[in-house]
């Protein structure tokens, strides 16, 4: 046991090394919005729980670059993050009284079942299947699978359609394998997204492909030399996951994103964050849906 | 059943390729190994500090970072050769050391005293290496050199990291496209692998009998 916690901390230690020195453009920064003066809410519901206990537990991811990646002091910083600062804020929680918790993607349904976390902001696709066992708020920004390409777009690429026939790298067994195989493309695959980097930098391949969060990560940490064409061609509506059939809460956080549309602080947030890599989308209307 | 009608396209697609690499970097490695082997007992020291050292590296590095070499190091140097040929290098500068290792054994395992009679008849080093030592060694090294072929087969799969589309690689795009037979189209892979491996293995039992000598 001792062993084993040994060993936790320094693969810990290594990890955030390795995620200091892979970010290294990446400064920590973020939003401060203002948070609310205590806000009154109905007896017995999620918000006024949370606001009278003034803190709030939100899952992220730590590990997706300017979405939700561990800073080196402990707390993680990206769009992610931001909007889940937007949510507390207006529960008149300060983001120093948020806790933060790692959400993987194999864990994020059962942290919210079982009350680990009170919500996750962790570029989590809403989907039907999901929705069977949570609900969803949101979406609060449309991923999408993108086109990335050496900086200053030499080729001239401005989608899907102008890589038919050229070499393209992706994952092997990827969906966004399957989507740019559509499109008569000349696959070029490996393992990883990051082997694709090498090739796309001899001029092997001209474009990489994949999910624009992952694409826009890479761009990010290899500063100046790759963009990312901002032109998603699929849709992965991200949501905010909370307990299934909360519906006062997740009317709550709806309201709390539409009003970040409209008062400027989701685009504030955007450009802290993701923005420094990605052009500015349009915020997606939020889907208050029926369950 | 479904599942591996589905896959059988692919799965050939990626056999062809395995089987090209198989061939081509086998019969490289063969050639480079012999001449390395050759070198290793030239009566030039020079030549036989260089045979080793080859040997040494090449075989004692992880081959997952020899084709790495081939296919992220050598582009940067300024090859313009595809995917394809670069794995070949890296697989022929992998396998050459083990080939010449086999030839080496069987070199070793001809008496010194054949070499010293065909001294003695006033035949030089080429001739000694060709018309004695060889024809002795050479049915000495088929076990070995079989084993390193079927090594071979086995190693190709790493080159699909590399950009290269073998066999193993199809199963990747098999699995997701079957989420619910994942075992099979996976055994499905190895039963073509073995299609491969288990003739050489029967070649080089066959060989074995024929060339055998009663000494």
């Amino acid at each position: 046991m001792r062993l084993k916690k040994s060993l936790m901390i320094s693969a810990i230690a290594i990890t955030s090394i390795l995620g200091l020195s892979a970010c290294a453009g990446a400064g920590g920064g973020g939003t401060t919005p203002p948070v609310a003066e205590k806000p009154t809410f109905e007896a017995g519901t999620t918000m006024a729980k949370l606001a009278d206990a003034g803190a709030v537990t939100i899952g992220t991811k730590f590990d997706q670059p300017l979405f939700g990646l561990k800073a080196p002091d402990g707390n993680p910083v990206g769009f992610d993050v931001e909007i889940g600062k937007l949510v507390a804020a207006a529960l008149g929680i300060s983001a120093d009284k948020i806790k933060w918790v790692e959400t993987v993607s194999a864990n994020r349904e059962s942290y919210i079942e079982n009350g680990t976390v009170d919500l996750v902001v962790a570029t989590y696709t809403i989907n039907d299947k999901r929705k069977e066992v949570i609900s969803f708020a949101g979406p609060y920004y449309n991923a999408g699978q993108d086109i990335l390409v050496l900086a200053g777009n030499p080729e001239g690429i401005k989608g899907p359609e102008d890589l038919k026939g050229k070499n393209v790298c992706s994952v092997a067994g990827s969906t966004s394998e399957k989507n740019i195989a559509a499109y008569d493309v000349k696959l070029i695959t490996t393992d990883t997204y990051s082997n694709c980097l090498e090739p796309l930098r001899s001029g092997k391949v001209i474009a990489v492909t994949t999910d624009n969060v992952i694409l826009a990560g890479l761009a990010d940490q290899n500063a100046g030399e790759f963009e990312v064409l901002s032109n998603p061609f699929t849709e992965e509506p991200y949501g905010i996951g909370v307990k299934h059939d909360d519906d006062a809460f997740r009317n709550f956080i709806n309201d709390v994103l539409e009003k970040s549309y409209s008062d400027g602080s989701w685009k504030a947030a955007w450009e802290a964050t993701a923005g420094k890599v990605l052009k500015t989308p349009e915020p997606p209307a939020v889907d208050r849906y029926t369950s | 059943m479904d599942a591996i009608i589905d896959v059988t396209p692919i799965y050939l697609a990626g056999f062809w390729v395995t089987l090209q690499l198989l061939v081509i970097s086998g019969v490289g490695a063969f050639v480079v190994g012999a001449l390395i082997a050759t070198l290793r007992i030239s009566p030039v020291p020079s030549l036989r500090v260089f045979a080793t050292a080859y040997t040494e590296v090449l075989r004692n590095v992880p081959l997952l970072l020899v084709l790495m070499f081939c296919a992220f190091v050598l582009p940067i140097l300024g090859s313009d050769l595809d995917f394809f040929p670069l794995a070949l290098i890296g697989l022929i500068a992998y396998t050459s050391p083990f080939v010449a290792e086999a030839i080496r054994s069987g070199f070793n395992g001809v008496p010194v005293g054949q070499a010293e009679a065909a001294r003695s008849v006033g035949m030089g080093f080429i001739q000694t290496v060709s018309l004695v030592i060889l024809p002795q060694a050479a049915r000495m090294v088929v076990p070995p050199l079989i084993n390193v072929f079927i090594a071979l087969t086995k190693n190709t799969s790493v080159a699909g990291i590399f950009f290269v589309n073998e066999l193993f690689k199809q199963t990747n795009a098999a699995t997701r496209d079957n989420p619910n037979a994942v075992i099979i189209v996976l055994l499905y892979a190895a039963f073509l692998y073995l299609v491969i491996t288990v003739p050489l293995g029967l070649i080089a039992g066959a060989i074995e009998k024929r060339v055998v000598v009663m000494r």
